[in-house]
């Protein structure tokens, strides 16, 4: 007997919740061989607009989290990814047409680069950061801060999870929040991500996922005022020097897009990207 | 049906016409309860329906900009300083410094003791009851409750009148109402109203504040609505914004529906003024088309219709600036209350 195959609608991932395109468009996931796997949101302007707000709603707590409890929220998720494995080496090998071995490969690099981020959560302070030496007697300490609400272009290219992992985790330990538009051909392991982070220890709207096209969601959010920073990781096909010039109206910090196979390969140099250094003068009281 | 002969009569007179005889609690309650009861379920649907217009950007556009003209800019907290107040008169005045083209709320609203604040801080800008500026606007009478003696709240009106405000938004006794003391309820609008009188004999005028949140029952917002403007209302306003539920779209469409009727038996045009919980323009403009809808689009100006609000006038810029520059802006661009 032929049983009727179930295929799963895919919706955004904007302050917790999963709701539906406010557009209520959709379009439809495509395997590498161009059979149909799932339909998925295709988001708009006004998704990106409420994903703002809800990543900006979340920032204070997620900021003045503890950079010891971020690293445990943050290794939770590889935990978490760990257990779901299966369904994201399924969605991989659809979607990317590869082998188990190379879906299973890229899945285990995802969560590797997670825990290897949260465990800068609670360490990056004390590399950034720094006691200056000062003429008086006065405590003068440089301090790392998180930028605020940042924009992420996901990197576009083959291997799906792990780039989106790439460049969401970077952002997350400082305690920046999260708005991120995913891989618009294979946004799959995207909402699975989602899930997984909706039933781990993160907060709603610290990280907002956007399915759908970038090259319309990406102007919006490049010239969005209540956007602080704007990671350009995967904008290499778009139009991405007129997303740079019109962030900067608004002083957003800007990282240019990368390609190649370590396309936002791990590095401190990520989590600086979106800190503001703090320098504060303190005097010296006799303890 | 304006040609009725209730349109000839003196106000007070009007009102005893219509119930019959005295404003006693008999009289009060036979005319009251035979008003036609509300259909809770079809008003609640035709609340929905009107909420789900699409706006197209060059109506939005008007929308807002009167939204931000029909706003009673209100601070109503145990908190208020003079300094607070003036900030809020400033904000009111010039809701949005970058843009000189962005028309000035109706009124500033605060309690009675902060009355003089505000007039001293606008100055010249003082509307005074007219149209050319902002007015100030004051709770009264033991506000939010209105348990307190009428002697009492009859000094409160009479010091905020004296202060220079140019409108009293009053509480209902809603215990009295409640217990079908109407002809009490009457009364006390009715005295209140005389407070408004000023020196010179001209009257600040009525908002009266029915609290809909605490009358339990739509028919109850109806008869409540009846007895305000029977009693010589200016305005029925929903909520004081203590109590929740506070203004809901439904309330405030029984409510026009009461001024429509009014309108055509009588001639006479009363403001409406939901207040409390109007926090984004998406829902501002909602209101518009209820208003222009039920009872006309002439009743969309600051002296018939009026949003009580503090947080929805940032939301309403942030959209202005939105429409003015093509993109998003955010809340540091605006001012924080």
């Amino acid at each position: 007997m032929n049983r009727l195959a179930i295929p799963k609608t895919y919706k955004l991932y904007i302050g917790g919740k999963f709701p539906r395109s406010e557009s209520g468009r959709v379009y439809e996931v495509l395997s590498h061989q161009g059979d149909f796997l799932a339909n998925a949101a295709k988001g708009s302007r006004k998704d990106a607009r409420d994903a703002v707000v809800a990543a900006r709603s979340a920032l204070s707590g997620w900021a003045s989290a503890t950079a010891y409890n971020r690293g445990q929220v943050l290794y939770r998720i590889a935990e978490l990814l760990e257990g779901r494995r299966a369904q994201f080496v399924d969605e991989i090998e659809n979607s990317e047409g590869v082998t188990t071995a190379v879906a299973n490969a890229q899945v285990d690099e995802a969560i590797d680069r997670w825990v290897w981020y949260a465990g800068w959560a609670d360490k990056y302070v004390q590399v950034a950061g720094n006691a200056n030496p000062v003429a008086g007697p006065f405590f003068n300490l440089s301090v790392p801060e998180p930028t605020g609400v940042v924009a992420i272009i996901a990197p576009q290219g083959n291997e799906s999870l792990l780039g989106l992992v790439s460049a969401i985790a970077p952002a997350l330990v400082a305690g920046n929040t999260v708005v991120v538009v995913a891989n618009e051909n294979a946004p799959l392991s995207a909402i699975s991500l989602g899930e997984v982070l909706a039933t781990s220890d993160v907060p709603g709207g610290v990280v907002n996922i956007v399915t759908g096209s970038p090259a319309e969601i990406a102007p919006w959010l490049a010239s969005h005022a209540d956007v602080n920073a704007l990671d350009l990781v995967g904008a290499g096909d778009l139009d991405w020097v007129e997303l740079q010039i019109s962030a900067a109206e608004t002083l957003k910090r800007v990282l240019p897009p990368e390609s190649g196979a370590d396309a936002a390969a791990p590095a401190l140099s990520r989590i600086l990207a979106f800190t503001e250094l703090k320098t504060v003068w303190h005097t010296k009281a006799i303890l | 049906m304006t040609s009725s002969p209730l349109a000839t009569y003196q106000p007070d007179q009007r009102a005893l016409a219509l119930i019959g005889g005295e404003a006693t609690d008999a009289n009060l309650r036979r005319y009251l309860h035979g008003i036609p009861g509300i259909d809770a379920v079809g008003l609640e649907a035709r609340a929905a329906d009107l909420g789900t217009r699409s706006i197209k950007t060059s109506s939005k556009r008007w929308a807002i900009d009167t939204i931000i003209g029909l706003i009673d800019l209100t601070t109503l907290e145990g908190a208020d300083t003079p300094g607070k107040v003036r900030s809020l008169v400033a904000k009111a005045l010039i809701p949005d410094p970058k843009d000189p083209g962005c028309p000035r709320v109706a009124a500033v609203c605060v309690y009675g003791d902060m009355v003089g604040d505000a007039v001293t801080a606008l100055g010249s800008a003082h509307a005074a009851g007219g149209t050319d500026g902002v007015n100030v606007a004051a709770v009264a009478t033991a506000f939010p409750s209105g348990r307190a003696s009428l002697s009492v709240k009859l000094a409160d009106v009479r010091d905020a009148v004296t202060a220079g405000a140019d409108e009293i938004d009053m509480v209902i006794d809603r215990g009295a109402f409640l217990a079908g003391r109407f002809g009490q309820v009457y009364d006390e609008i009715v005295a209140v109203k005389e407070a408004c009188r000023r020196a010179d004999g001209t009257l600040a005028h009525l908002k009266v504040i029915l609290e809909t949140g605490e009358l339990n029952t739509y028919d109850n917002v109806r008869r409540a609505s009846w007895l305000a403007i029977l009693a010589g209302g200016d305005f029925i306003k929903t909520s004081t914004g203590k109590v929740a539920p506070a203004a809901t779209l439904p309330v405030t469409l029984s409510m026009l529906e009461v001024v429509r009727d009014w309108h055509r038996l009588t001639g006479v045009r009363i403001g409406v003024k939901p207040a409390g919980g109007i926090r984004t323009s998406k829902d501002a403009i909602k209101y518009l088309v209820t208003v222009a809808e039920t009872v006309g689009e002439e009743w969309l100006t600051p002296h018939l219709f009026r949003f009580g609000a503090s947080s929805l006038l940032n939301d309403v810029l942030l959209q202005r600036q939105k429409m003015t520059t093509g993109h998003y802006s955010g809340p540091d661009y605006v001012t924080i209350d």
